[in-house]
């Protein structure tokens, strides 16, 4: 550790060569001194709090828009100054790089200096011993020779060094301790590793999420284009994704009388690796905190709602039915909206099919709750599924090759008039509409959705590994303490036979708590009893 | 199961009988420091004569000075006080214990339960610092913060005893927020020690600030070392509680670490505390930058178990406080 405070005067008129070679390694000692790892650690706690206080993209993208549009320019300041992005800005990478530079060259004069440290035997006993900071006397009744070895006996545990001074005059120099160092520097060397691994993992990694109907559909892993939307690291072009696919079969949910959840499970049905090729698929039960691990990725079960199942019978007899999920608006009634749009089968004009389109939009709820002709949900189960629907017909917009949201239909379409509403009704199940051309649409019942998330992250273990260690160290530096102990022992004179014992301490590290430790030891070095 | 309504209620009534004798035991505690000059004389003279024995290789500084301080009358009320801080604390865990009977888990899967626990851990870490310090008639200012809470926690925070929602049934439940709980719990009181440190540093230098209050403080070095011990205590425990609580994130909400509002404060905290122990071992910023340090750690603790719980919407946020 530099703890070198004022770096040494250049002379008059240096060459340009030296200024700069003085420059470099003055910037280097600043950069290692532990002052500025306090400072650089500071701004990491400060750099790291706008993340807590404004809202992320990376966690929830719409919010970050409505602050933005709430807050105006200093909205959009912040923006550019990428406090939405905190942990992936210039800002914060700067600091932690910093951090990690000063964290190499901060340990690397200290592994040198610990291997010799290792190596080296403890130092000579000091003349006076009563200047240190633990001193006691006492006299022994044995000659010095049994005394020494009574001292062995009592250190087994230090690292000790026996040495002989004039007039028969016998030291002892023990150190103890060294573990703390060891941790100290297990515990910096694994942070940094953890640090690479973690940076590692995050361009290397790629975690998607996909909503499936929980009645048998399934999923695949083959392309990010599956997904309903994909972070991928900045190595990830979703080219080689690991192959897996995943059928939910059904999805089971309990709540307490109170109507919170207190069971999630689904049932699924996964093939990887060969079971691809012979089209074996083996059973699992996805729950909340057990995802499935396959294929070295992993998928949990994030969320769940209903999807409202309707039949439409065309006026030509034809029938179409569709299960879409919808999403939920107030997660502790499970009332949801949505839309589930129709396309008409057999229309071949693209005229006539533009305004024969239909969309069934609206709430749904669970356990239904009329207010007047307002619907709402009273509770999160299934216990009386209705729906209160818009039946849309006209150009739902779909060839326009614009992107729409599942869950809702193009306003501008209805505003231009081209998508009109022909119809408003509350249904339960088995319940249907006839509209003015004879069409008509049937609410069949409600399914369940899931919503998965497949996680890739080829180093956590990795990360895994030095976390561990990092504590390891962590519990050794903090707990060992190094400490050192000095005993001489004289031999008596004649009026006074036996011996003069001194035993003298020093706290290498913090000072406190070797007090009680020496008394213990000193007691016992004195007295000679007590094991 | 379903919940015992009966074991809950009593598991309320001790909760407050338990923050009613702390009240009492912060009162009599106050007492003492505010009236207990002539044990405070004795102690100074015990810590002279105990110097003096340390020296010459005596026994440590501690126990000198608690065989001191047994004299007079605000002394006999502040050991009442202390006694009386005992039996809340009995009080109190037994309130913790029911309320696990009643909800047939963990007590610890809400706000209210999360601080109930927090507060105890407090007080039986002040009561083993008293152990080993003679600092009782500080009790009161720990009393004062650990009572706040206690209040806030029980009528603000009060959530009715429950079941917890699917991602937290599980025996990581157990293992991370008990580590954080005895984390938290432990960093209040070097919190409070290095509070007073600051106070008793500026007088040390300059005795005629905060004369009236200062000079009845142990001395700076007494108040640094209790924050130092119970710091690298706390430390490795929240540290660990930590990383428990990456482990249950990947298989709960699929990844380690995603600087959701609690973790970043955790980390923020976590560095915070790091910063301290470097502070220590740097020269100049020991002492009172050091003490300025600790605060600063303990408010990001604080601010994680209020702000984040209350006020921004992560994760972890499933406070029960509707
Ligand atoms: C996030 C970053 C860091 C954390 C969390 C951290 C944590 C710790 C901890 C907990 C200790 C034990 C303190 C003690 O012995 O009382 C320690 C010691 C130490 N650290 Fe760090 N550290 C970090 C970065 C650094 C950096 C960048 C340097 C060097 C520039 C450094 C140098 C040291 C030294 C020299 C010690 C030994 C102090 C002593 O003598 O006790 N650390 N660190």
């Amino acid at each position: 550790m530099t703890t070198t405070e004022a770096p040494p005067k250049t002379p008059q008129g240096p060459t340009p060569a030296k200024r700069t070679f003085a420059f470099i390694r003055n910037t280097w000692r600043g950069l290692t001194s532990m002052r500025t790892a306090l400072v650089l650690l500071f701004l990491l706690a400060l750099a790291a709090l706008p993340g807590a206080l404004l809202p992320q993209r990376k966690l929830n993208a719409p919010k970050v828009d409505e602050y933005i549009s709430a807050h105006g320019w200093w909205g959009t300041l912040l923006d550019k100054l990428e406090f939405y992005d905190v942990y992936s800005s210039i800002w914060f990478s700067a600091i932690y790089l910093l951090l990690m530079i000063s964290l190499v060259g901060c340990l690397t004069p200290r592994s040198f200096e610990y291997v010799k440290a290792m190596r080296a035997k403890p130092v000579l006993t000091p003349r006076n011993l009563a200047r240190m900071p633990h001193y006691r006397l006492g006299r022994g009744k044995s000659d010095v020779a049994a005394e020494i070895a009574a001292v062995h006996k009592h250190l087994s545990g230090w690292r000790r060094i026996e040495r002989e001074e004039a007039d028969g005059v016998r030291t002892i120099s023990a150190e103890r301790g060294f573990l703390r160092e060891t941790g100290n520097l297990v515990f910096h060397f694994s942070m940094l590793g953890l640090i690479v691994f973690f940076a590692l993992g995050k361009m290397f990694g790629y975690e998607g999420q996909v909503i499936v109907q929980a009645d048998g559909d399934s999923f695949c892993n083959s392309g990010i284009y599956n997904y309903d939307s994909f972070n991928a690291g900045l190595r990830v072009d979703g080219t080689d994704l690991d192959p897996f696919c995943v059928k939910v079969n059904d999805f089971t949910v309990r709540y307490t009388p109170a109507g919170e959840p207190e069971y999630y499970h689904a049932n699924i049905q996964y093939q990887s690796g060969e079971d691809l090729e012979t089209n074996t698929w083996r059973p699992y039960g996805l729950e909340v905190n057990s995802p499935l691990r396959t294929a070295g990725d992993r998928v949990y079960l994030l969320g769940q709602g209903y999807s409202p199942q309707f039949t439409v019978t065309f006026p030509d007899g034809t029938q179409r039915t569709q299960n879409t999920q919808w999403r939920t608006v107030d997660p502790t009634t499970m009332l949801a909206e949505g839309a589930t749009k129709f396309d008409q089968p057999g229309v071949t004009d693209e005229v006539q099919r533009r305004t024969r389109q239909l969309a069934i939009t609206g709430l749904f709820a669970p356990t239904a709750f009329l207010h007047g002709n307002v619907l709402t949900s009273s509770a999160p189960e299934l216990n009386n599924p209705s729906v209160a629907v818009d039946i849309m017909r006209g150009d739902l917009g779909l060839d326009a090759g614009r992107g729409q949201s599942v869950f809702e239909i193009d306003q501008s379409l209805v505003d231009d008039g081209r998508l009109k509403k022909v119809a408003r009704e509350n249904l339960k199940v088995g319940q249907e509409i006839k509209l003015d051309d004879g069409t008509k649409v049937r609410f069949d019942g409600v399914n369940h959705w899931v919503s998965l998330q497949v996680s890739h992250d080829p180093t956590q273990g990795f990360v895994l590994g030095f976390a561990i260690a990092m504590f390891l160290g962590l519990g050794a530096s903090l707990l060992v303490k190094r400490r050192r102990l000095w005993v001489r022992v004289k031999p008596g004179t004649e009026d006074e036979p036996g011996t003069v014992i001194e035993v003298a301490g020093l706290a290498r590290t913090d000072q406190a708590g070797y007090g009680e430790e020496f008394h213990r030891i000193s007691e016992r070095l004195i007295s000679g009893q007590k094991g | 199961m379903p919940i015992n309504e009966t074991l809950s209620t009593y598991s309320d009534w001790l909760y407050t009988t338990a923050a009613a004798i702390y009240v009492v035991a912060l009162m009599m505690t106050l007492i003492e420091q505010g009236f207990g000059a002539k044990g405070r004389l004795a102690t100074e003279r015990a810590k002279l004569r105990a110097r003096e024995l340390v020296g010459a290789g005596g026994p440590p500084t501690e126990e000198v000075q608690a065989e001191q301080r047994t004299s007079g009358r605000p002394e006999r009320i502040g050991k009442m006080g202390a006694s009386l801080l005992v039996l809340g604390a009995l009080l109190q865990l037994s309130a913790i214990v029911l309320r696990g009977l009643a909800v047939h888990r963990a007590p610890w899967g809400n706000m209210y339960e999360y601080g109930m626990a927090v507060t105890f851990i407090t007080v039986v870490t002040w009561i083993l610092v008293m152990w080993k310090f003679p600092v009782r008639h500080l009790t009161g200012f720990l009393l004062l913060p650990v009572v706040i809470l206690m209040f806030i926690n029980g009528t603000l925070l009060y959530t009715i005893a429950a079941p917890v929602q699917p991602a937290l049934q599980s025996y990581w439940l157990v293992i991370h927020v008990s580590a954080a709980i005895i984390g938290s719990g432990v960093f209040l009181v070097p919190g409070v020690a290095s509070v007073l440190y600051l106070f008793r540093a500026a007088y040390e230098k300059d005795e005629t600030k905060y004369a009236r209050f200062a000079s009845k403080l142990p001395a700076a070095d007494v108040l640094d070392r209790i924050a130092y011990r119970t710091t690298i205590f706390a430390f490795p425990v929240f540290t660990f509680g930590v990383l428990c609580g990456a482990v249950w994130a990947e298989s709960a909400w699929g990844r380690f670490w995603g600087w959701d509002p609690k973790e970043t404060v955790a980390f923020i905290a976590w560095v915070v505390y790091a910063a301290y122990l470097h502070s220590r071992a740097t020269a100049g910023w020991r002492g009172a930058r050091a003490a300025a340090i600790n605060i600063v750690g303990f408010a990001a603790i604080i601010f994680n178990l209020f702000f984040v719980n209350l006020v921004t919407a992560g994760l972890h946020s499933y406070a029960g406080v509707g």
